[in-house]
């Protein structure tokens, strides 16, 4: 996924007109599109420069993925695409054509908690709980991409996602518990 | 038994699946979006407001003041804040007009169609200029609120010492950044409002929504929607959201959905106070303070709202947990033209402990003695007075917390230790320690008159349900009070329920807000259980003659008998004589007494004790402070649920890592400017500090199974710690926070 090409877009279009703003990119004539969310095939008919996060929480009623700040600096709206985690609030939803993108909602299977949850769960690693969808997508995509890491490299993974009650502490423990339990 | 168990978070499931529903994820039919309209001056009147008329304006509803059916103000503790402007504009985020549109995108058009014109006046802006008096925005001095505590003879004490130290420290504001923007939904009715959203105290709205609309209790519903974080910053403000969507709705005679986006909520709502506190200390040789003069100055903003209560508890807490016979406390709040300041974690206190730490290290430094000695030398104890007059009764953990992080030898050590100052980095290694203390609940008279309410009703299945205005805001409130029922009535957590808050079903338990919900809500819970389980045992006692009932683990007994268990009791009592409820309210222990003329008595029922050892790098090119370790040891009373009391210490304690090194407003002309997560910096992983938290439990008796308040002690004490370790590492006592590199680097010269 290549997020720098949608800022250079959004970047672009301001230099040229710069009282545009997100909600005039998005207002733009809409364009059929075919992706898979959780396993299941969706259409959807959005204009092009919508945001995946919008397209989300509004057209398919996947509310779980959360916008604390609208500008990739909180994470709370991280989905992985494509097996990498990223901000929906930056990727404009032309470019998820044949994507297959995990929501926190497609965590879960059969009413059982990823191992993830289930850590989250026992370790008080959710608090007030918004940060937490993104925080859980951060690290399910570091566990596929390495079963076994560090409290170090989970440090690294989840510092694009802010959490304001935890301190962390209990996060880092939790998705070390999930990785030992795997 | 379930206190003192890790009991699992009662609605973790709904917010670990994405399950849970905040404001944001919650449409309703014919629902539409507001925006508020806000000034773009700090200080004036408006002139005029021109809407083009090229713009198709039938689609867009429109309300300003004259819309309010009752009365345009924002009920608090003065009525001096209007929820609309009607000419005079006293701060740059002044709400002016509310409009709604179909959409979001359609708002934010209709918006950019909307002129405002403005007769400007020149601001006063900050602390010094507010009390240069040359322009006057409030009453006839600028000043909001002024308290004096005294005791003994300052003058006297002064004679009596070897040494006198004076001190300067300044304090910044700073931004609760819950994660969860702020926002609501208002839904009208006949004659009815209600109002659902984002909140940590329905009662609060409720009442500011009647005051607006000139409604009673029965016609405003307020409703908590699960709410991402809090910290204070939904203790106030959300009444003026709430009321701007219902004015909307009202007009529209639809449901409207008013929710900020970050740059809005962090533009708009309020912040800690900034202040600045100067100490004047004496002492002796010894190192024993024997006077002690504080003055503090909080900028309260463009309207009252909530100073004097901040400036109340810092005014309280600006000596520390130290003990002076003579003591002479000033305090003021003052009115600026900014967004008016307001509750945040700790409340006055985390300003004025920075103060008195680094005040107290000045003294130690002054007379050569070492920053253990002089905080073991003034120690408050038990037995010991307060500077409001309080004698320290029960419950007093000075000691054992301070014993428990500071362990003298290694603590040397690691300050002592060359080797240890540099690493092979470059960087420079430092320690450091604080010593403080944080009263519980309502400060003075606070909770005598509040009298809060709580209740426990009977489920039709047989459970208990927890009837409680206390708001869920991450801290664990549902949990807790699970808890807490569940040991009273010797059932299982799983067999109590807690009503979501809804004004229409919960009794006023007052506001989430001053670590009050476990300590003093907590019981209330507790006395309501234990009310509803007497009247079991009579029911019971009756049914089988004059038996001798108990309820043991669940089940009742009669006679030593096995009957039945809780549930079918409580069935049956259902089944025989209707509705089971009990409410019970609080009342101080007995001999707490406070003088709200004097300022003189117990501030608080009782005080949580904390004490904390930060360890630092700073690298001496860049100057860039890094927090490495925190060791903190906390006195709660005692700790319900251990996991979820060390995450309030945890995530306490890193929001004031971000207080004392990297979070910082940028202001011009009355406005932030770095409204934004890019440039408004909260610590990330990366910037936490390995956190070991050790919770210390001296039971507090009049609390439920001895728990205390834990909400806000951890904010208090992070900041001068760094600041001391900071000092240790390159040699330079900063006054000012936050530590920037850029701040730093001037104190260093």
């Amino acid at each position: 996924m290549c997020i720098v090409s949608v800022i250079s877009v959004i970047s672009v279009a301001k230099n040229v007109c710069p009282n545009l703003v997100w909600s005039d990119l998005e207002a733009k004539k809409s364009m059929k599109l075919n992706f898979r969310v959780n396993g299941v095939e969706r259409e959807i008919d959005a204009p092009p420069m919508k945001r995946l996060l919008d397209a989300l929480r509004e057209d398919l009623r996947l509310t779980g993925t959360k916008e604390g700040c609208g500008e990739g600096e909180c994470g709370a709206c991280s989905v992985i695409v494509d097996g990498e985690a990223l901000n929906s609030c930056l990727a404009p939803v032309c470019q998820m054509q044949n994507a297959n993108i995990i929501t926190v909602e497609g965590l879960a299977r059969d009413g059982k908690l990823d191992p993830l949850q289930q850590a989250f769960l026992e370790c008080g690693a959710a608090q007030c709980g918004i940060c937490t969808p993104g925080m859980l997508i951060a690290a399910r995509a570091l566990l596929d991409a390495n079963r076994r890491p560090s409290r170090d490299e989970i440090k690294e993974a989840i510092a694009g996602n802010l959490c304001r009650c935890t301190g962390y502490v209990k996060i880092i423990d939790a998705i070390e518990q999930a990785a030992s339990a795997a | 038994m379930a206190v003192g168990q890790n009991v699992l978070r009662k609605e973790g499931y709904e917010k670990l699946t994405g399950a849970a529903r905040y404001i944001d994820d919650i449409t309703l039919d014919g629902m539409l979006h507001g925006k508020t309209i806000r000034s773009s001056i700090p200080c004036g009147r408006i002139k005029s407001i021109t809407f083009d008329p090229d713009y198709d304006w039938s689609r867009i509803v429109v309300a300003d003041y004259r819309d309010i059916p009752g009365n345009n103000y924002v009920a608090l503790i003065e009525n001096d804040q209007p929820l609309l402007a009607e000419t005079e504009i006293r701060h740059c985020e002044e709400p002016i007009l509310l409009i709604a549109a179909e959409s979001k995108h359609e708002a934010e058009v209709a918006a950019r169609h909307i002129r405002i014109e403005y007769e400007e006046s020149p601001p006063v802006l900050t602390i010094e200029e507010a009390l240069e008096g040359d322009r006057i925005i409030y009453g006839s001095d600028n000043i909001f609120k002024s308290f004096l505590i005294a005791r003994g003879d300052v003058d006297e004490g002064f004679k009596q010492a070897h040494t006198i130290v004076e001190g300067e420290y300044r304090v910044p504001h700073q931004e609760q950044l819950y994660i969860e923007p702020q926002g609501m939904i208002a839904i009208p009715g006949d004659n009815a409002m209600t109002v659902m959203g984002s909140m940590q105290c329905p009662y609060y709205i409720h009442k500011a929504l009647k005051h607006v609309f000139n409604l009673s209790d029965e016609q405003v519903i307020v409703i908590q929607t699960t709410t991402g974080g809090g910290f204070g910053g939904k203790e106030e403000y959300p009444s003026v959201i709430a009321a701007h969507a219902a004015l909307l709705a009202h007009k529209a005679g639809r449901p409207v959905k008013l929710v900020y986006d970050r740059a809005e909520d962090i533009a708009a709502t309020p912040k800690r106070h900034p202040g600045i506190i100067r100490h004047r200390t004496g002492v002796t040789k010894e190192g024993q303070l024997v006077a002690s003069e504080i003055d503090i100055l909080f900028d309260g903003g463009a309207y009252v709202t909530l100073s004097p209560v901040v400036l109340s508890r810092g005014a309280i807490h600006a000596l520390g947990p130290y003990r002076c016979d003579n003591v002479r406390i000033t305090a003021r709040a003052v009115a600026t033209n900014t967004p008016p300041n307001g509750a945040f974690r700790g409340f006055g206190a985390p300003q004025v402990t920075f103060a008195y730490e680094m005040q107290m290290e000045k003294v130690a430094a002054k007379l050569i003695l070492d920053s253990v000695t002089i905080r073991q030398i003034n120690m408050l104890r038990e037995g010991d007075i307060t500077a409001t007059g309080q004698r320290l009764n029960w419950s007093v953990g000075s000691e054992d917390v301070f014993n428990a992080v500071v362990d003298r030898k290694k603590f040397f050590e690691k300050r002592g230790n060359a080797a240890d100052k540099s690493d092979l980095r470059g960087k420079l290694y430092g320690i450091g320690l604080s010593f403080f203390f944080h009263g519980a609940g309502f400060t003075g008279s606070g909770e005598a008159k509040m009298k809060a309410q709580a209740g426990i009703g009977i489920t039709p299945e047989g459970r208990a349900r927890v009837l409680s205005g206390s708001t869920e805001i991450g801290q664990g409130t549902r949990t807790i009070f699970s808890q807490i029922v569940a040991d009273e009535l010797g059932i299982g957590c799983d067999d109590v329920e807690v009503e979501e808050p809804d004004t229409s079903r919960v009794p006023d338990s007052g506001p989430t807000v001053a670590s009050r919900t476990c300590m003093v809500v907590g019981r209330v819970v507790q006395l309501a259980a234990y009310e509803v389980k007497q009247k079991l045992l009579r029911f019971v006692a009756e049914r089988y003659g004059d038996a001798d009932v108990k309820l043991i683990e669940g089940r009742f007994d009669a006679n030593g008998k096995e009957l039945a268990s809780f549930s079918e009791i409580a069935r049956a009592y259902l089944d025989l004589r209707g509705e089971l409820k009990a409410y019970a309210s609080y009342a101080n222990p007995p001999g707490i007494e406070w003088d709200d003329e004097t300022y003189t008595g117990d501030a608080y029922p009782v005080f949580s004790w904390g004490a904390m050892v930060a360890e630092v790098e700073v690298d001496p090119v860049t100057w860039a402070v890094t927090v490495t370790k925190i060791t903190t040891a906390q006195d709660i009373g005692r700790a319900i649920n251990p996991v979820l009391a060390a995450g309030q210490i945890e995530g306490g304690t890193l929001q004031a890592v971000g207080y004392g090194v990297l979070e910082e407003l940028v202001w011009n002309r009355g406005r932030i400017i770095n409204n934004q997560l890019t440039n408004y910096i909260i610590p990330t992983s990366l910037d936490a500090p390995e956190i070991e938290t050790i919770i210390i439990e001296k039971e507090y008796p009049h609390g439920p199974f001895g728990a205390k308040g834990v909400g806000e002690l951890p904010m208090d004490g992070a900041a001068p710690a760094i600041a001391l370790a900071v000092y240790d590492a390159v040699g330079h006592f900063v006054t000012e926070i936050p530590i920037t590199p850029e701040r730093l680097m001037v104190v260093a010269g």
